[in-house]
Formats: C-alpha cells, structure tokens, sequence
C-alpha cells in the first residue's frame, strides 16, 4: 500500500498528482475463498479488514451488489458515539469509540473523526432521571459522560432557543465529549483500501442472488458474476438482511424502514456540537464543510425506497427550527432515506445463524454508522473463531425468543419506535 | 406523502394514519392454559420475526385521526403504491404474478 | 470592458430605476432587473468567491443553476445568506453583501488556498493529519472556519411561513413555452390546472428568444388570466415529487433581505396533490471544460444572451463564444446584433448552410472545428482567450473581453427522478431524458430533449391534452396554437467534454464551480479507483454544492466515462435528490414550529391552577400543576407543605390527565380479562380493581384502574403519558386479532374531568360536602365506587389511593370541573385542604412504593415490580407467554425495592446506580452496578430523600447497605435496602 502523509502528498503534487496509486483494486472474483462477507459497506469491509488483520484470514472476498460504501455507510449522519445504558450495548460501543480514536491512524486513511461532543438535550424531569440513569451506568462502565446544566448549554450553544417559555424548555443536557461525527465515505474507503492492501478481494458490482447450500452448511454463493465457494459467508447488508437470510431459508427480527437524512445549504462555523432531542425528535450537527446534517424519526412504514417523505421531512425540520429559531431562513439542500434493517428491540445481531458456516451481522436500526469498527471487529472474531466475541455476546440471533432483548428505548417488540 | 385509501373514509393523507406493520402475521391462539414449547415458539416467532419482503406487502394501517378503523392494504414497499386497501377483517382481492 | 447597460432592449422598465448597493457601494438598476443582471450594467463582474480555493468569480448562468454569484441580502431579521443573483428580482433599497471572502471580496486572503492549490487536489484531506482523533481537531478548527458560504441570522426568526394544500387534475411545473401550452391544452379540455414557474413572470425563454414566440406566450398569458380553471404561482418552485403524485412547492413571498408586509408570510409551503404532472421544466446548459472557465467575465453562452435580450446588458464588446452546438448561434446573433463583436468558435469542423448564413446574417465571426483552451483572466474579466483546433496541435490568442460556452443542454428530469424514474442516455442530444416512469407526470418541451420552440409548443399541447382527456375530459374545442418560426432551429452537438490543454496560457479548468473540483480532480479519482460515478461525487465533492452540479454533473460523468473508455450511459448519473433548488427550512415548519410544534393539552381546572400560582410542567403534552406558590415560599417549602398537608390532614389534586377508557359490549367482560394480567372476570358491578396490562413480549406495559359501572360497561383509567398507546392497542386487539368480540372502547379522556381528595380528613371533608350520602367503609368501602351529585353537578366519586392515605377521586364531566373543583376547595376549607401537585404527588407515591414512570419503564416485568401475586395462574392474557420465556421469568432479575438513607439524611438522586463498590472508578474502569434508582423524592414522613429502585435480588436484600452513585452530580451515597412500602405497609390508613 502507498503509504499517505504530507510528503507523499508534496512529492506527488510536484508531479502532478499522476503517480497515486488506486485506493484498491478491482479484481475478478475468484472460485473460492475461505470467507466471503456479503455487503461492501462499512461493516463488511471492516470485518474483512479486521478478519486479516487480527486473526490473520486473508483469503477473503467482500462481495457488493453496486459499489462499496454506497449504501447506508454513505447516507447516515455521521454521528459517532457510545452513550449506552445496557451493558451489553455499552462496552461494544464503548470498545468501538476507542478504535474510532484511532482509525485514522491505524488505516493511512483521515476518517476524520471528529470528537466534538454529543449532547442530548434535557426536556422534564422524566427526561433528566432517565438521562442520568443512563450517564451514571456509563460512568460506571468507564466511559465518559457529564451533566451539562442550562448555563452551561446557553454558553456553548448560543443558536439553541433556551427560554423557559420554549414548547421544549432545556433543563439539562447529558453530554459525552469523546463522541462526535466521521466523515462516513472516508471509513468505506480507509477500511476498502487497508483490507485491499492487506489481500482482500473487494468485488464491486456482483450482487448475490443466492446460498449454496450442503446439508446444513452454507458452503458460498451464488453471483452474478458466477458461484463462488467460501468456508464461511458473513451477511453484512443492512437494510436487505431479510433478502439474504431468506436465500439460506431463514426469517429474521427484523423490518427494513427508511430513515432521512437531511442537509443545510453551507454556512459559516455556527454549531459546534452534535446536539440530540428525545421529546422532539431532532439530531443535528454541522458537517466541516458547513452544511447542518440533522434528522429524526423513521418513516415509520416498511420500506425499500431509499428515499423520504414530506411528512416526516416538516415535522423534523420544524424540530429543529423549533429549538434552533434562527436556522428558520437557512435552505435545505437535500434530503434523502436509507433502508435501516430494525430489529425488535432496537440492539444489533452479530451471530452464528442456525445455518452452519453462515453467521449474520445486522439489526443496526438508526445507528449502524457509529459502530462500524466495533461491528466489524467483533464479526471477525466470531466468523474467525466460529464464537462470538464477550463484546457481542448478547447479541445473538436467538436472545428474542429466550427473552433476553436489549431493549435500550423501554419501547418493546416493535422495529418502528426504537 | 401517500394517500391512503380508507375504506371507510375514502383517500386520505398519509399524515392521517398510523402505520400498524405486517398483516399476514396472525397472532397464535394461546387460549390452551397448558402451553407447550411449541407454543411458546409459535408465539414468541409471532412475536419477533417478519417476512418482511421487498415488494408487495400487505400491512394494517390505522386511520388514527379520522374514523380511527384498522384497514388492510396492500403496497409495494419498494415504490410506495398501493394496489388494494380493504377493512381489517376482509380479504385482499388476489392479483395475478407480475401487476 | 466590463458589462454595460444597452441604450435600449430588453424587457426592463427604463421608467422606474432602483437603487441598490452592493457591499456598501451605491448602485442602480431598473425594475424587471435581477440583481445579476443590475449589477453586470454596473460593471461589476467580481460577485463571489468560490469554496475551496476562494478564486474570484461572477456570475456565469441566469437562472437557478447559478453557482458562483452568491450572496447575502438584508440586515437584522431579515439578513438571508447564500441568495442567488440570478434569482433575486432587484428592488429599490436592496442592500447586498458578497460572501465567503476575508477581508474583502477584492481582496481575500484566503485567496492564498489558489496559490497552493496543487497541494489541495481532491482528496487531499483524506491523506494527512493521520494522527490520532484529537490530533484531528486543530486542523479541523481551520477547515471549518475555510468552509461554509454565508453566515446564519445570527437573530431568532420572527417571519411566518405557512401551508397549504391544494387539489388540481393537472399541475404543470414551469412556465415557459412548452408548459404555457401544456396548461392551455389542458385547461382548454375541461380539466384544473395550476401552473407554477420559479421566475417573477411566466414565459421562460419564450419572452425573448425570438418574436414569434413573444407573441405565443403574450396570448397564452392573457388566456391564463381570463381562465378561472388555471392558477397561476409564480417565484414558486416545484422543488420535489412525492408519493402518489404529491409534488412539493415553494412560493416565495415579498423581497429576500426586504421586511415583509403586515401578515405577509416569508414563504408559502405548498402541497400539490395532482392527478397528473407535466414536467415543463426546461433544461439546463453546460459549460465547455477549458482552463480558467471560471474567471469572473466567462459565462454560459444562453446567459450572455438573456442578459442582452431580457435585461438590455451586454456582457462585453469583444465577447468569444465557444460551442459544439447548434443552439449558441441564436445567442451569438443576439449578442451581435446588440452592438458587441462576436467570434464564435463552433468545434465541429462542417455545419448546415443555415447556420453559417445565420451567424454571416448577424456579422459573427464564425470559425469552425476551433474551440478555447483558455481564458486569459484575472478578477476583472478576461484580456484575451487563447483558442485552436481541437487536436490541440496549435494554438493563439485572441483579444476578447468577454467569454461565454455551451457544451450542450441537459434536460431538468429532477422531479421525474424524484419519484424513482429512471434516465436514459440520449446519443443525438448528448443528454440524459426521462425514462421509465413510475408516477403519473411526463416530460415536455426542453425537459424532455425537444429544444426548438415549436416542438417544445407541440409537445406541451399535446401533453396537456392527453392528460385531460385521461382523466375523462373532452378534447380541447378551438385551434390548437401554433407556432410559425421563420426558421425552424436545429439541435445538433456534438460531444466535446474537454477542450485540448492550452499551450500559451495556464490554469485549472473547472468542472464544479462552486465547490472547485476540476477536470484533473476528475481524472486522479478515477486514477485513485474511485470510479463509480457516487465515489466520483464523493471524493471529488463534484455535484455537492448550493448548484446540486446542475451546470457540472453531466460534464463531471462525461470526464469519469472518456477516462474509463466507456459510453456515459455505461458510467451513468448520480441520483437527483429533492429538493430542485434549496428551500428556506422555515417553509418545511410552516407555522407548525415554537409552541405550535407539538400541540399543548390544558385540564379544565387549568385556569384555576394558574391563579392559585401554580407552576407548570410538561407530561405528554398536558401542562401539569407542580406545585402552588405561596407568598414567601421557595419551591421546597411548597412541595413540602403540600405533601405534608395530605399526610395530616386533606389534599386535593387535578388527575385529569389520566387517560379514560369507556369499553361497552356483551363481550366487555371477556376483554378485559384478556387485556389485563391480573384476574379481573370477578370485579362486581360498583367495585373498581388495580390492573395491570403487559404487553404480548410480557414486559408491563401500563397500569391503572378498572372501574364496573354495568355488567357489560367498564370505565377504565390509563397512566397519563400512555392514554393514547393503551387506546390504540385495545383498538389493535378488537380490530385484528379478536375480531369477534363485540365491544367497543372510546377514549373519553378529555371528557371528563379528575381529582384526587387524599387525606386523614378527606372522609370528613367529602361527607360535609355530600351530606346525604353514606361514606363509611360500609357505604363505600375501599375500591368501591358510586355516581352521585354534588351540588347537583353529576360526579363519579371512587375510593382508591395512590397516596396510602384515605383517598377518593372525584370524576365529573368536562365542562363542571371547574365548579366541582370550587365547591371541594370552599367546603375542604374548614378541613384545612390545600391543593397539591406533581411533586408533591411524586413524593407521595414513592413513600407508599406505588410505581409511575420511572418503573413502567418497559423494561420491567410485574414481578421485578414485587406484583409478581398479580398475575392470574387460571386465564389467558396479552403477555401470558411471553412472561415465560427464560429471560423474564428467571428469579434473580432486578427486583423493586425502597431506598433511604444510610446516614438517614444525605441527599441522593433519582437516575444513581446502585453499587456495593465505595467508590466509582475513573475512565476505562468498570464499577460494577448491581440495579439503579427508578424515582427519588424528599419525604415528609422521613425527613429525608426517600427512593425507588430495581436491584438484582432486591427482594431478599432489605437492610442491606449499597451506594447510590451519580458521579454525573457527585454523589456517592451508602442507602440502606427496605421494602418498597416506606409508610403504612399493612395499608391501614387507605382502608381506614
């Protein structure tokens, strides 16, 4: 791999930029190999990353459908962090946030994670007990968290409407400074061009159509591109989870939804936290480049379209107008949907499958974004190791029927509320 | 934004209703005081698990700010129409492969 | 020469001149002007400075594709930023600032970015700064104050915005021939039309490109007018098409930077439901590629010629016009025959014999197969061009003072792509048009690839016609218009999407203008694998920026698909994101924004409260009584004295939040057993019962009362913040899952009106208020029940306790709330009764191990919650199998328990962790928590904090020390484990 810092970058502007080498390649498939994680988004490429680099597997194909990074690892807002209750969803998002401060380094890639802080917005005192039940549990998970009192959120956060007479009063905030924003393209490529370097076949433009099956053993895939064999097979596809489990037979906790994403037109510096609103559904955030990234609710109907309603677009964006009044005259840029694979109790699935040899990453829900390298890790551990790791261990496929959901929201077996 | 056919109502805005979600799932009868673990997983797979399939769906909506009646419609999922929509406890006509 | 005011022409009104100014500097143009065009008469080209390298740059389309002129209007409140020129229609008083440029847009400093731009390629970020997280910050710091255009309003907005929604067989997006002709086709046959165009006046083109057209459009203006079926918005864009042929409107109201009249909103939002759209949205030109196309003084070739011909500017004297087609010879004539010497470069090497007579016609200097491979340029617009074949062997310069390119035109398929369709690649046109669609709007005129006037007529017509006779109405009566060109334009292109390096001069050639990606940053992506036309728009930020690449996509894909050797419609196009053009976000709130966002629900007794001084807090949209100030009195002092006074002597408290449930039929009974988990089939007529309510997974999902007021009538209460979701999932059940049972339930919440009388004397007090009534336990035991009168006002007067104390609810209809409120408050006087909040409430609740929201937190099953004896062994109910399962049924889960202190007087908070470790560790170092604190109150029994908790076990533990940690306030403090029961746990005071 060509290694990326400011000489290379000197060394090659005096020559004109024409002696970079490709980011990685873009090779055939071939016949066989010993994985193949379906799915070329964060994840996938993470866990082929992870899978060459901690356990030594090399032989491996990331196989995806168009092209890497294009699904909802290139659509979310960016949004990074480990603010978790529950233990089980705590110390992996937690393990993930430490890999996250050091992802730049570790792939010669600037993901640009930015930790900038994450503030959740305070409404009631239902809201502030809630909230430090959650701030005091990372506490005691030894991850950070602080409560910010309104004087202090006035101060840093002068666009935020603070009056006492506000539908939505500020009372508080629960804040975790390490968290923050990456720049999501950036993580599918660090990660596509590290494993790349590192011998996986990254095959764009091959979609899977269907499982070869022996038995009970999932032995590889059927492609456009022709079948290719592989010892194990990891799902990694978000939104199209149910599609690929249905080629192996199996049914799945899970609905596809669409989220929206939304983006201002570009403004000066004016925001400089990720700032979230329970009561009012609101998450926002302004991008380096100066656009404010925010979103809400689900659409709340199953969906594949990739694309967003009027409905959900107004109410969310009278969120945020609602609490930040000064962004009323600013313009909205575009706004679009991903397809979020929601599980039943609002917590991921990374798991062996009742399918041996396949083995099963999704059920992200909104936040699939933030636990990229912490997914990805663990999958490679359990596809590796044909165990899962002690950081996912409660995420397994079955823990819905023994009754051991991790329902972070109180908000039950529905995929639509989480 | 879609519109809805209510049967009761005729079309109405999507802002209207509450989405409910898969209609083909039927919730086991759990009557028998005795429950086995057939049961047990026959209810906690109702539950749980979705077919959720890419393309034609048929889902209960609520129309929870009109006539507040369950209604059955069948849509695609992938671009949003709707090609019936019938009361809760009627049947969706049948359409042929491919419309 | 910079632009200058003709003596004549143009579509301004020279009587009615405006003053303006731009950056402090006075200026004046007419009305009719856009600022654009005012400020090209002023001689100003220099109009903004572009994002990444802050190169100067001016205004170089003429319509809402504009990339690089803008700018930011008003001061004050009504200061709006990132407004394009191009868009604004000039008025007096106007006052306009540049953007993006420090300290002057003469002068920017950050100008220097230019002056190293080959360390900036595309990407360049990705590829340093390649420490860890933090490292990342500084570096970040610094972009993110490069970045950005305009400035927020640094003011709250106090403009309204607001809805509407309008209904219409047939909307037309655009007003320009084709859509005019769509409308009238339409409108003609019987069918409502609206028609909408961006612009201050419809027309688009037709208004000047050629008389013929002129004199169409003025008659289907007049025929719009006189037309009552059509409705005409204008400065209103159709930005987005949704489902079910919903399309998205903004309408633009007053002036941007200008304040509003009385009552006039910034905006309107409008929701277009149409049985049928006709996209008449034109199409978009592109520039050649060649270095320094983006010097302020270069300019799309149709721009130059709208300003000439629709504002009376000429963009220079000398002016050079590249092109590859056959449109740019109507702009060439224009600016010709308006006084300026026009060389016109057509790249390809032959063209018909009419075009050559038409540029011969117009004195153009028309040289075929040349192009430019270069602006000679500065700030202030070009010297000289530098121009040769297209082998690029040789090349010269030429003196101009002016620029302007075509490569083509793209159609506007943007809300044809909204609704999923598809774009097909078009070889003749060099474009992509409208393929497969899946809602019911179809392309015309330009928009559809049919650039001549007539054709763009004929196919709006036709359209417009088809679309009302599909819809049932009858063919249009009368002559279809016509139009009669004296010459019919021809389309021909051919594709050039660089032109050669230039050999004399030196520069960038642009792509993306606003976000500076140029043909060189196309082609090191590509190098660098990114070669998917996403990754391409990714890397490069092509296509990202105020413009959505509206002048830049088809040129950055084009670049992508010579690079890779393949057909651009093998490379394709990136997706069309709604909206068209930016929308002011006030627009999407409307006047659903402030306190209007979500709406504010008010007991009956609200009033009262508020004279009584109470203060106010939010629980599910109710605006709850917390506590009654008292002159002198703090907030504790308040809540203390309330709860205080239930415990000694009678409270009285406003519970009409609790939701209500009226459920009435033969098979009541039988639902509600079902609904609840606790036996409920032997609950008598006159009696109420505790319920609790799980969901089907076997978590708790509610509780609240059940009270029997006939055999097959049941009159339930819910928590307040779940009334709406208890209502739905009894509704759910009776519609789809048990359908056979006949009941039916209503929500009669805001129906009736609650209080709770609580309190030692609350008998007494009740019993002088209904004297003839019988009120021992005899009379009315507890749980028992009865309708009477009080003051001959109808009340339903139910004897349960939340507070453990001697307590009764009274429930009136609505509208006597309020009186039976004041009659309780008059007699309770010689009673000592005083009314109590939510706090108060709270503390009282927790004091008596009652759960609320803190332990109904859906996480909890009726056993965690110590009702585990509840739940029915001998019925079926919702939640009966789920609560089986491993996970809920196992022994040792979080139990309920009381907490107080160790010291019997630290204070401690609700939301602490429970913990055996004496202190909590630092970063990275797991305490382990063994359950939390549901809810914490002080407590007038005790003297102290009190509390609820879950902990592993909690039921075997009482009178175990733990810690209550909150290191988010502090707090470590030793609690000691009790029943949850902290006052009266034989329960004698509520049966008393």
């Amino acid at each position: 791999m060509q290694r990326y810092s400011i000489w290379s970058l000197a060394r090659n502007a005096m020559t004109g930029h024409k002696n970079w080498q490709a980011a990685w390649r873009h090779p055939e498939p071939k016949p066989a190999y010993d994985v193949i994680i379906v799915g070329g988004g964060g994840h996938g490429l993470a866990t082929a990353y992870y899978l060459a680099k901690e356990h030594g597997i090399t032989n491996v194909a990331v196989i995806e459908k168009g092209y890497l990074g294009g699904g909802n690892t290139g659509r979310n807002t960016t949004i990074v962090r480990s603010n978790y209750m529950h233990d089980e969803n705590a110390h992996f998002y937690e393990h993930g946030l430490k890999l996250w401060h050091d992802l730049t380094k570790d792939l010669n890639y600037n993901v640009m994670f930015s930790p900038r802080g994450v503030l959740n917005l305070l409404h009631s005192d239902a809201d502030r007990d809630a909230a430090k039940r959650r701030g005091n549990a990372m506490r005691l998970n030894g991850i950070d968290s602080e409560y910010w009192d309104l004087a202090t959120i006035a101060k840093k956060l002068p666009d935020l409407n603070v009056s006492k007479d506000a539908r939505y009063p500020v009372k508080g905030g629960l804040m975790q400074k390490r968290a923050g924003t990456a720049r999501h393209d950036a993580v599918a490529w660090g990660y596509a061009r590290a494993a790349d370097a590192r011998g996986v076949d990254i095959i764009q433009q091959c979609e899977v159509t269907g499982m070869i099956q022996d038995g009970n053993r999932i032995v590889g895939v059927e492609t456009t591109r022709g079948p290719i064999r592989a010892g194990k097979v990891g799902i990694a596809v978000a939104g199209h989870t149910t599609q690929l489990l249905n080629m192996a037979g199996l049914t799945a906790p899970i609905e596809s939804h669409v989220l929206q994403a939304m983006v201002s037109e570009a403004i000066k510096p004016t925001l400089d936290y990720v700032v979230t609103s329970g009561a009012a559904h609101l998450y926002v955030s302004q991008s380096d480049k100066g656009g404010l990234v925010f979103g809400g609710d689900l659409e709340f109907y199953n969906s594949f379209s990739q694309r967003g309603g009027t409905r959900t677009l107004e109410h969310v964006t009278a969120a945020m107008i609602s609490l930040f009044p000064r962004y009323a005259k600013l313009r909205l840029l575009r706004h679009w949907g991903g397809i979020m694979d929601m599980s039943m109790d609002g917590s991921p699935i990374i798991s062996k499958t009742p399918r041996d040899g396949l083995f099963l990453n999704g059920g992200w829900c909104y936040g699939g974004f933030k636990a990229t390298p912490a997914s990805g890790w663990c999958f490679a551990h359990t596809i590796a190791t044909g165990e899962p790791h002690p950081l996912n261990a409660g995420f397994t496929l079955d823990r819905f029927e023994r009754g051991y959901a991790i329902d972070e929201r109180g908000a039950g077996p529905v995929p639509k509320a989480h | 934004m879609m519109l809805i056919p209510c049967p009761w109502c005729g079309p109405r805005a999507e802002s209207e209703f509450t989405y409910i979600g898969d209609a083909r799932r039927q919730r086991p009868d759990t009557s028998a005081l005795e429950v086995s673990p057939e049961a047990l997983q026959a209810h906690s797979d109702y539950v749980y698990l979705r077919d959720n399939p890419k393309g034609w769906h048929q889902e209960y909506w609520q129309h929870s700010s009109g006539c507040r009646a369950h209604l059955k419609v069948e849509r695609n999922v992938v671009d949003h129409r709707i090609r019936a929509s019938v009361k809760a406890d009627e049947a969706l006509p049948s359409f042929p492969e491919g419309r | 020469m910079p632009g200058f005011r003709l003596e004549q022409g143009g579509l301004i009104d020279r009587s009615t001149p405006l003053n303006f100014r731009f950056d402090g500097k006075s200026m004046s143009g007419f009305a009719g002007d856009t600022l654009a065009s005012a400020l090209l008469a002023n001689g100003v080209q220099l109009m903004g400075r572009s994002f990444k390298y802050h190169r100067p740059r001016g205004v170089y389309g003429s319509g809402s594709e504009e990339p690089n002129a803008l700018m930011t209007l008003g001061r004050g409140q009504e200061e709006e930023s990132n407004l394009r020129a191009t868009m604004v229609d000039l008025y007096d008083g106007l006052d306009a600032r540049s953007q993006n440029a420090w300290p002057s847009l003469n002068l920017d400093l950050l100008s220097a970015n230019s002056m190293i731009s080959a360390f900036l390629p595309a990407g360049f970020y990705y590829k340093i700064f390649l420490g860890s997280a933090n490292f990342w910050l500084l570096p970040e710091y610094f972009i993110r104050r490069a970045a950005g255009l305009g400035y927020p309003n640094a003011l709250d907005n106090e403009d309204d915005f607001q809805h509407h929604y309008q209904h219409c067989d047939v909307l037309v997006a655009g007003g320009g021939t084709s859509g005019l002709a769509a409308a009238l086709a339409a409108a003609r046959s019987g069918a409502s039309v609206v028609i909408v165009d961006e612009h201050a006046r419809l027309g688009g083109q037709g208004l000047w490109r050629n008389a013929e057209e002129r004199v169409f459009v003025d008659a289907a203006l007049s025929e719009l007018e006189a037309n009552p079926k059509i409705k005409v918005l204008t400065r209103t864009t159709a930005w987005g098409h949704y489902d079910d042929n919903m399309v998205a409107c903004i309408q633009i109201e007053g002036d941007p930077g200008a304040p509003l009249a009385p009552h006039q909103p910034r905006a309107r939002a409008w929701h277009m439901r149409a049985q049928r759209v006709i996209y008449a949205t034109g199409a978009i030109e592109r520039p050649l590629v060649f270095a320094n196309n983006d010097r302020p003084g270069v300019m799309l070739a149709h721009a130059a010629g709208s300003f000439a011909s629709k504002f009376g500017v000429l963009i220079g004297k000398r002016i050079l016009l590249a092109t590859n087609n056959d449109d740019s010879y109507a702009h060439a004539s224009i600016l010709a025959q308006a006084g300026a010497e026009v060389t016109l470069l057509d790249a390809r090497s032959a063209v018909s014999a009419a075009l050559t007579a038409q540029a011969k016609a117009a004195q153009v200097d028309l040289r075929l197969g040349q192009t430019v491979l270069a602006a000679k340029a500065g700030k202030a617009g070009p010297s000289a061009a530098e121009i040769g074949a297209l082998d690029g062997k040789s090349s010269s310069l030429i003196d101009c003072d002016a620029i302007a390119s075509s490569g083509g035109w793209s159609p506007s398929i943007h809300l044809h792509s909204h609704t999923g369709g598809k774009a097909e690649w078009r070889d003749d046109l060099q474009a992509f048009v409208a393929g497969k669609r899946l809602q019911e709007g179809v392309t015309v005129g330009a928009a559809a690839g049919l650039f001549g006037a007539q054709d763009a007529l004929a196919s709006g017509w036709q359209q417009g016609l088809a679309a009302a006779q599909d819809l049932g109405h009858h063919q249009a009566s009368g002559e279809a218009p016509r139009l009669e060109l004296a010459e019919a334009p021809t389309t021909t292109i051919m594709p050039l999407w660089s032109c050669p390096k230039p050999k004399i001069l030196k520069g960038k050639a642009f792509v993306d203008f606003q976000n500076d990606a140029s043909a060189s940053d196309v082609a090191m992506a590509n190098q660098e694998g990114y070669r998917s036309v996403e990754h391409l728009k990714r890397y490069t930020t092509l296509g990202m920026g105020t413009d959505q690449g509206k002048t830049s996509n088809i040129n950055g894909h084009a670049l992508l698909a010579e690079a890779q050797g393949r057909a651009i419609a093998e490379v394709g196009t990136t997706t069309f994101r709604p909206p068209y053009s930016p929308v002011t976000l006030g627009a999407f709130g409307g006047p659903h924004t402030g306190m209007a966002f979500a709406p504010i629900r008010r007991t009956p007794m609200q009033a009262l409260h508020a004279a009584a001084g109470a203060s106010f807090v939010e629980a599910g949209l109710w605006y709850r009584a917390e506590w009654y100030s008292r002159p002198g009195e703090d907030m504790w002092a308040s809540i203390k004295r309330e709860a205080l006074n239930v415990r000694q002597a009678v409270g009285m408290c406003d519970v009409s939040t609790l939701g209500k449930i009226d459920v009435q039929g033969p098979d009541a009974q039988e639902f509600i057993q079902r609904l609840y988990c606790n036996g409920m089939k032997t609950l008598p007529v006159g009696k109420v019962r505790y319920g609790l309510m799980l969901r089907d997974d076997g978590m708790v999902f509610d509780d609240g009362t059940v009270a029997r007021l006939a055999d097959q009538h049941y009159y339930m209460t819910t928590t307040t913040a779940k009334a709406a979701a208890v209502l739905a999932h009894m509704e759910y059940h009776l519609d789809v899952v048990w359908p056979d049972l006949k009941v039916r339930v209503a929500s009669i919440t805001d129906q009736w009106a609650g209080m709770s009388i609580a309190g030692p004397r609350s008998r007494e007090m009740l019993q002088a208020a209904l004297p003839g009534l019988d009120l021992s336990n005899e009379g009315l035991p507890f749980m028992g029940f009865l309708d009477t009168e009080l003051n001959g006002l109808p009340i339903r007067l139910l004897r349960i306790s939340f507070s453990g104390e001697l307590a009764y609810e009274v429930h009136t209809p609505s509208r006597f709330g309020p009186q039976v409120w004041q009659v309780l408050e008059q007699v309770g006087q010689d009673f000592g009764l005083m009314a109590y909040g939510t706090e108060a409430l709270g503390a009282l609740r927790i004091e008596k191990g009652h759960v609320a929201g803190g332990e109904l937190d859906g996480r909890t099953t009726p056993a965690d919650m110590g009702l585990g004896k509840m739940v029915a062994k001998k019925k079926d109910f919702i939640g009966r199998l789920g609560l089986m399962r491993e996970g809920l049924s196992r022994d040792d889960r979080p139990r309920l328990v009381g907490l107080m202190p160790a010291d019997g007087r630290s204070k401690f908070v609700a939301g602490s962790q429970l913990t055996e470790a004496k202190s909590v560790g630092g970063f990275g170092q797991i305490t382990k928590s063994l359950g939390w604190v549901s809810s914490a109150h002080f407590s007038v029994e005790h003297g102290c904090t009190i509390a609820l908790g879950f902990v592993e076990n909690g039921d075997r533990r009482h009178g175990e020390t733990l810690y209550a940690a909150s290191p988010l306030d502090g707090l470590h403090v030793p609690v000691t484990l009790v029943s949850p029961h902290m006052i009266d746990p034989q329960g004698e005071r509520q049966h008393g």
